[in-house]
């Protein structure tokens, strides 16, 4: 028998990898969360042990303390270097870009080790272990903040800029009323990259918090080993899926342009 | 002036910020005292003892292997999957492109305990549930590198194939692959990084007795004045080093292939 090929049959072994090990993986959190671990009978009271626990909350709260930090320094460090390399005419200006990102292809236990020991040199370490929590997110998360905004400032149309300014526009509301709004894309993709990830990178809050900090994703691990209570980090890890989705769907769904702000097209 | 000044400032700064810690680490790399910022005289000791130390280099060769089988089938699979998204009819292209965002998106520990559980129920923390997690978390992004190279080529080439004769196979390797190459290269260089550098998806579904060097830094340095540190130290040293010679070469090479073809 004649094997009849068609290109659009090539899309069958990825999408049946997909739905095993991705989409069903997760359908096992949603199991788990809503059983009891003795009985496994439903339950919702995973959720209510998580919801109701004093220091779960105060977890989740910093948490998100940690990850608006970050955030937000990121950005604040992030623009002027992405605006400057942007709009220099340098010519090296790509290996310059180059010099900022290429710390995302560097092992990240190993960079955080390396600031780990600059802390101790410095004296910081064991001292300051939410700065020094903060400081380690910083610097891991930095590049995947620069990329983003790079990318949307390279792109902007230059004359937009002389156009504000021969209107009349000074150099404070040209950033405000044109590069800034023009530059929203590469913000928003940024602090998808930073935001999330910061909530659960435990390494750099564990290797630089000295195990003092302790943020969720750190709070579902112990459920999977110390604690060994599936279903209650089952239901943690749920709630953290609804609320990446539900950001996702609120930013704007899903791009492709994922692949770039990790480094692909640099490569 | 004063602008260039500021500008300059800026960046350097930035870069301060980012190296400082590497550029110490590697100067110190050169000294055998355990503690760093100690100098007890230039010495490769640091390399020796790492280079002797078995474990490490088992584990450094572990790695490395990992990464590779993982970012092939990666690659295979990925490609496959973005000429297939490509030519498939819009919502069976969708139902997988969403499926294959999944992973992008989602928290690390997340895919860690989904995955964590589903291999609980079938093949509990083996070779093969690290490997298949490895692909998991790299395969979007080879089919993310792909895609715009498939969006970019013109598809009469392929059809001018099937017209002078090609059988649909042979158009594939033939007209398509090569049109998607750098696609498909920089989805395979990009796999490699992200599987050398994954902690938390590994540490949820390796085998008891494999490690890492994610792992076994991490564990390493949570045991205060663990005897590897230093060694450490000279291990991260070569990666630095290696790993920012390779980007720049690289970089520079591909400018140069550029500036030719134009």
């Amino acid at each position: 028998m004649k094997f009849h090929f068609s290109r659009k049959q090539l899309i069958i072994p990825y999408g049946l990898f997909l739905a095993l090990f991705v989409v069903l993986p997760l359908l096992f959190i949603v199991y788990y969360a809503f059983t009891d671990g003795s009985t496994g009978a439903f339950t919702l009271s995973n959720f209510g042990k998580f919801l109701t626990s004093g220091t779960s909350l105060s977890t989740l709260l910093l948490s998100v303390g940690v990850a608006i930090l970050t955030t937000l320094f990121c950005l604040l460090i992030a623009y002027p270097i992405a605006y400057v390399l942007a709009r220099s005419k340098m010519k090296k200006k790509t290996v310059l870009l180059m010099l900022f990102v290429l710390p995302m292809w560097i092992n990240f236990v190993l960079r955080i080790n390396a600031l780990r020991e600059f802390l101790d040199l410095i004296g910081l370490l064991g001292n300051a272990n939410l700065f020094n929590t903060v400081l380690g997110m910083i610097y891991d998360f930095l590049p995947f903040m620069i990329l983003p905004l790079y990318t949307t400032l390279i792109k902007m149309d230059k004359n937009l800029l002389e156009a504000s300014s021969d209107l009349g526009g000074n150099a404070f509301t040209t950033f405000i009323k044109v590069t800034l709004p023009m530059s929203m894309q590469g913000i928003i993709s940024g602090i998808t990259m930073v935001f999330m990830p910061t909530m659960t990178n435990y390494v750099i809050s564990d290797t630089l918090g000295l195990g003092h900090v302790t943020i969720i994703g750190k709070l579902i691990e112990d459920c999977f080993g110390a604690r060994a209570d599936w279903n209650l980090g089952s239901a943690i890890a749920l709630i953290l899926l609804v609320i990446i989705f539900a950001t996702m769907v609120f930013t704007g769904g899903f791009k492709d342009d994922e692949a770039g702000a990790r480094g692909a097209g640099l490569w | 002036m004063v602008k260039k000044l500021i500008k300059g400032g800026i960046l350097a700064i930035g870069l301060l910020f980012i190296y400082t810690p590497i550029l110490l680490l590697v100067v110190y790399s050169f000294t055998p005292a355990i503690t760093m910022g100690a100098w007890e005289g230039f010495s490769f000791a640091l390399y020796s003892q790492l280079f002797n130390n078995a474990e490490i280099m088992g584990i450094v060769g572990d790695t490395i292997v990992l990464a590779v089988v993982a970012s092939s089938i990666s690659t295979v699979l990925g490609t496959l999957g973005a000429i297939g998204i490509y030519y498939s009819k819009r919502k069976a292209a969708t139902a997988v492109n969403v499926m294959s965002h999944i992973p992008i998106i989602n928290a690390e520990i997340v895919t860690a305990v989904a995955l964590a559980l589903f291999f609980m129920l079938i093949a509990p923390n083996t070779y093969f549930s690290l490997i298949i997690a490895h692909v998991v978390i790299t395969v979007p992004f080879v089919v993310l590198s792909i895609k715009p190279k498939l969006q970019q080529m013109d598809g009469n080439i392929y059809e001018a194939a099937l017209d002078l004769g090609a059988t649909p196979t042979k158009a594939l390797f033939k007209v398509v692959l090569p049109e998607i190459l750098p696609g498909i290269l920089s989805g395979f260089m990009l796999a490699i990084t992200l599987s050398l550098d994954d902690y938390i998806v590994t540490a949820f579904t390796k085998p008891d007795n494999f490690e890492t060097i994610s792992t076994y830094v991490y564990n390493a340095i949570k045991v205060p004045q663990h005897s590897a540190l230093p060694q450490l130290r000279a291990l991260s040293a070569i990666i630095f080093v290696l790993i920012i010679v390779a980007v720049i070469l690289l970089n520079v090479a591909g400018r140069k292939k550029k500036e030719k073809t134009k």
